[in-house]
């Protein structure tokens, strides 16, 4: 019953649940952040994990190497990202749209190719949880935090990463100059098509990252539509972090953690619908943002192509 | 310009090929003594679940039957669009195929409407046990709460924890009489056990499913079922913590052979032939089938690997047999 | 005089050819789908004679074409209306559902009224919900500053949940409620309250509504001071304030009639092909994605109602038109998606061409553009602040 929800128990459940879940969002949000902190809306997200899931669990499966397997499913994600970015970059086309349109064909290959490649539903051994000598043996705090997979240690190392990338580096000044700026950015010697280039491609690297963390890392299965819109909720969470990783993280962190609670709510027999649970971290999501109203602007140049006046 | 007038030029002659072609594609009328079934499906044809256990049916029904030669059968995969179904038997059934089979709840109307206009073509529905009254509708369901009965029999035996987990996707249709049963089956065996049920509101959130299942295992559950084509990552997680799993739907030991103890697998094949019968002998429909643990529609599978004691076997055969011949009565909420 | 002429002349060649871009990149993109469709081992030239066959080879073909287009048309003036005002809803999928929620309970609760009253009443109740659920991120993105990507991405998903609940639970089909296995559906609509279907085949009155809508809200976006305020907002926030108007509430106006046209369309799928609400647990389940592809038909009809109209017949014609396809040469239908996906970049990406030549006759002095391209509305994501 309701009483139960508060127990050490429950609370190093959701912990270490929460902290799972919001992997895959962290790499996909964490891509998208550059991708529109360089003025690129990717709407795409959800099709390149759902390829770069594919690519990490097959070719994981057919060579024993799990390594192999996030190396492609990278390479996929970048192949994915390099086209958008062709089609973002050069032929200016709408943002949204194209975006959709490589969510619709990142969907649809993943699931011929699975039909095509492999019988029925397998499973592989993914990548082993990493017990942190000594810490993972600390009560509670070392089952959330030290022992957990390879992948979702570097997603947190990631936040950091990304943090210091966007703000302490020349990159990171130019990235964001380009988003803000690109006429600016342009005259100053930036080339503004170099940088979206980058962007979009690294968004779809570690998009791939996000599908292969799902296929060989945490649930070492593959199954048609496996992400289910986690890609489309990555992208959300971009906002809701006002486009800075530590942000995305908060927000990647909330809607886990929300989503944990859930599961718990009914497992321990709460009367709540069903629906009613699952429905918690979505609209949690949007409360909070209404409650902490953001004074953080969009990159003034997001959604918006860049060219040349001549 | 001039590349694009080029384009278009091209472009112009594929599309005029393209509507030539179109004009004369037409169907072979097949041979009469073939006989020929549609089917068609919400998910995937390799789901380990719901779809897969039609497709591998049909599968067997043509070994049975003597290859392609005298049992071809065509399907639509991932017809989870109710209105693209609806066309897809539409149009299977303007083709003449002898049986067109709609394989998810969810068509039964577009059923309704579609069958009165093709009445020398047999439909069949599943799962459901309604025929709409209709001479050329067959309905089929499966027994579902009979195989997860005799699961949850075997898994109250075997939890040492007294806590079992469930992952199911939305608490409706095969997922809510399977789970049912499965209730059903721990309660009478030992009341004591703790059943906790998961539904986690989709048929595809994989990763969702499974973090279900890493919570029954904290709250305590050493064994676990699901059903369901999402709950394939939630075998993993089982695995990885020891705890027992129990399938439904298809053969799930492959995906975790040390600790899947039992499958309840549809052999839709069972009722496949019978209607098969049927069409041959000239009745289009009307009546409705149950797969179920007597007719061999639905069998339990044991996985070789898992080391069942003897007596816990002995008390599921008891227990199928006595679902078989009537002695014990599944009570559904 | 003859100068003129011809200028008018080559101006209306140059015109015909932008509209049929579209068209063109369709099949630039199924050229790379019979690459893949050899890789499968099928013939393309068969598949693609199955899918113009199923798309337009007979009149039923035709109508089912027109049946798909429906939806997708709906959802496209929504978004004419909301990318024009700068605002990006891609909360299609759950204003479809909501608004067919609402029309549905209409429906099954005054089922003693005349059948023209109840369907009459069943869209009003679709077009709000809809607005309901466009207006509740339209009021977020106003008044809070919640992005509307995020807002609409969240209540797809909660429309999706309230779906499965109300159709397992209070809204469920009294003969399903009696049985153990529960099929999350309504009770059938009463016959009467059917939408009256146009030939025999499955085309109902909702694809006439469509094209009548169309027409409306052209007339709304560039003839009335809504829309220019709307289309003003869209433009320049900064300018439009200036100008007195009050930005925030053309933002929410923007959103909720976006949504209501979702909404509507939602309802005439129950109304005018379903007969019935009924869930497999997914949103495409019920909209077939409908709320995502109205978006790519309004941009391929470039934002404008009227254009949209062949844009949906377009798009409504190839996933019908491959789903025959799957039939005939037996590939997984999931080879359709990807094919409906690479549609979409190809002739997204096609209207780069459009753009130059529109451009290449601004230079020559030609005659006064119309819609202006899309992208230079559908920037600045946070309008309003």
């Amino acid at each position: 019953m309701i009483q139960d929800l508060f127990s050490v128990t429950v609370l190093i459940g959701i912990l270490a649940s929460g902290i799972r879940l919001a992997t895959p969002y962290l790499y996909a949000a964490i891509g998208e952040t550059f991708s529109q902190r360089s003025g690129v809306l990717n709407l795409g997200v959800e099709g390149q994990m759902l390829l770069g899931a594919f690519a990490a669990f097959y070719v994981s499966l057919r060579t024993g190497n799990l390594w192999l397997g996030l190396l492609t499913a990278m390479l996929v994600g970048a192949v994915m990202g390099l086209a958008m970015a062709y089609v973002t970059v050069n032929l200016q086309a709408q943002q949204g749209i194209s975006g959709i349109g490589f969510y619709l064909f990142g969907l649809g290959m993943s699931d011929l190719l699975f039909q095509k490649l492999m019988p029925t539903v397998e499973t592989i051994r993914g990548f082993p949880r990493i017990y942190i000598p000594g810490l993972s043996d600390i009560p509670g705090i070392g089952e959330i935090f030290f022992s957990q997979n390879i992948l979702v240690y570097s997603a947190y190392l990631l936040v950091p990463v990304a943090w210091f990338v966007l703000n302490k580096t020349t990159l990171g000044l130019k990235i964001r100059a380009v988003g803000e700026n690109p006429d600016a950015a342009d005259s100053l010697g930036v080339s503004v098509a170099r940088v979206r280039y980058f962007t979009i491609i690294l968004g779809g690297t570690l998009s791939g990252i996000a599908g292969a963390s799902l296929s060989i890392a945490l649930l070492n299965v593959f199954q048609q539509n496996m992400t289910s819109g986690a890609g489309f909720i990555a992208v959300a969470l971009v906002y809701f972090g006002a486009w800075r990783p530590i942000g995305v993280l908060g927000g990647a962190l909330l809607f886990s953690m929300v989503n944990a609670l859930q599961l718990w709510v009914q497992v321990l027999n709460i009367p709540i619908e069903p629906e009613i649970a699952v429905m918690m971290p979505y609209v949690l999501t949007i409360l909070v943002l209404v409650a902490t109203v953001s004074r953080v602007r969009a990159p003034s140049a997001l959604t918006k192509p860049f060219e040349r006046e001549n | 310009m001039k590349k694009s007038v080029w384009f278009l030029c091209i472009l112009i002659v594929l599309s005029m090929v393209l509507s030539a072609c179109g004009a004369q594609a037409t169907e072979a009328p097949a041979p009469a003594e073939k006989f020929r079934v549609a089917v068609v499906m919400p998910s995937a044809i390799n789901d380990l679940a719901f779809s897969q256990s039609m497709y591998d049916a049909l599968v067997r029904v043509q070994t049975e039957m003597g290859g392609p030669d005298a049992f071809e059968f065509v399907y639509s995969d991932g017809m989870f669009v109710v209105d693209d179904a609806a066309a897809a038997i539409r149009d299977y059934a303007t083709q003449g195929y002898n049986l067109v089979i709609a394989h998810g709840s969810q068509y039964g109307s577009s059923l309704q409407e579609i069958a009165p206009d093709f009445p020398n073509t047999s439909f069949a529905w599943g799962t459901t046990v309604d025929t709409f009254g209709q001479p050329n509708i067959f309905a089929y369901e499966a027994a579902s709460q009979e195989g997860g009965y005799i699961n949850g029999v075997l898994a109250a035996t075997l939890s040492q924890s007294k806590v079992i987990g469930v992952v199911g996707p939305i608490e409706t249709g095969d997922a809510k009489l399977y789970v049912d049963g499965f209730k059903a089956g721990v309660a009478a065996t030992d009341p004591s056990v703790q059943v906790n049920v998961n539904y986690i509101g989709s048929f595809s959130d994989v990763a969702l499913a499974s973090e279900a299942a890493t919570t029954h295992i904290s709250a305590g559950a050493d064994v676990l079922t699901g059903t369901a084509q999402m709950v394939v990552g939630a075998i993993g997680k089982a695995e990885e913590a020891d705890a027992l799993w129990f399938g439904t739907q298809s053969n799930q030991t492959s995906l975790a052979p040390s600790i899947v103890v039992a499958s309840q697998v549809y052999h839709w094949e069972v009722i496949l032939n019978e209607m098969i019968g049927l069409i041959k002998s000239g009745t289009l429909g009307g009546r409705s089938f149950t797969a179920n643990l007597a007719n061999g529609g639905e069998v339990m599978e044991y996985n070789p690997d898992y080391a069942l004691p003897a007596d816990a076997k002995s008390l599921a055969d008891k227990t199928v047999q006595g679902i078989i011949d009537g002695t014990i009565k599944i009570s559904l909420p | 005089m003859s100068a003129l002429k011809n200028k008018l002349q080559s101006e209306w060649i140059s015109r015909f050819i932008d509209s049929l871009l579209p068209v063109f990149a369709t099949l630039a993109a199924l050229l790379i789908g019979a690459v893949m469709l050899l890789f499968l081992r099928v013939n393309p030239i068969e598949a693609y004679a199955a899918l113009w066959d199923g798309a337009f080879g007979s009149p039923n073909a035709f109508a089912e074409t027109l049946v798909k287009a429906t939806p997708l048309l709906l959802v496209a003036l929504g978004i004419c209306i909301s990318f024009r005002g700068d605002v990006i809803n891609i909360g299609g999928e759950g204003q479809m559902i909501v608004g067919a929620v609402f029309a549905t309970w209409v429906g099954l609760t005054f089922t003693n009224l005349p059948g023209w009253l109840v369907i009459v009443l069943a869209l009003l109740a679709g077009f709000a919900g809809g607005a309901v659920w466009g207006g509740i991120p339209g009021l977020l993105k106003a008044y809070f500053r919640v992005n509307e990507i995020l807002s609409t991405v969240m209540m797809n998903a909660i429309a999706v949940q309230l779906m499965n609940f109300l159709l397992r639970g209070p809204m469920i089909d009294p003969s399903q409620a009696q049985l153990a296995s529960k099929i999350p559906q309504t009770a059938p609509l009463l016959d009467i309250f059917r939408l009256p279907r146009l030939v025999p085949t499955r085309l109902h009155l909702g694809a006439l509504i469509a094209v009548i809508l169309a027409v409306l809200v052209y007339i709304l976006l560039w003839r009335t001071t809504l829309g220019y305020r709307i289309r003003a907002v869209g433009q320049n926030p900064n300018a439009a304030r200036y100008a007195g108007i009050k930005v925030q509430r053309y933002v929410v106006l923007a959103l909720l009639l976006s949504g209501a046209f979702s909404g509507l369309a939602g309802a005439t799928q129950v109304y005018g092909v379903n007969y019935r609400m009924i869930t497999d647990g997914s949103a495409s389940g019920f909209t077939g994605s409908a709320g995502f592809n109205g978006i790519v038909a309004a941009l391929f009809g470039q934002l404008h109602p009227v254009w949209s109209i062949p844009a949906s017949i377009l798009f409504g014609a190839l996933l019908v038109g491959a789903n025959k396809m799957q039939r005939v040469v037996q590939v997984p239908s999931a080879l359709v998606i990807a094919l409906n996906g690479l549609v979409v970049v190809f002739v997204v990406s096609s209207e780069i061409w459009r753009r130059r030549r529109q451009r290449q006759r601004l230079a020559v002095g030609g005659m006064e553009e119309e819609p202006p391209p899309p992208h230079e509305k559908a920037g600045q994501a946070e309008a309003g602040t």
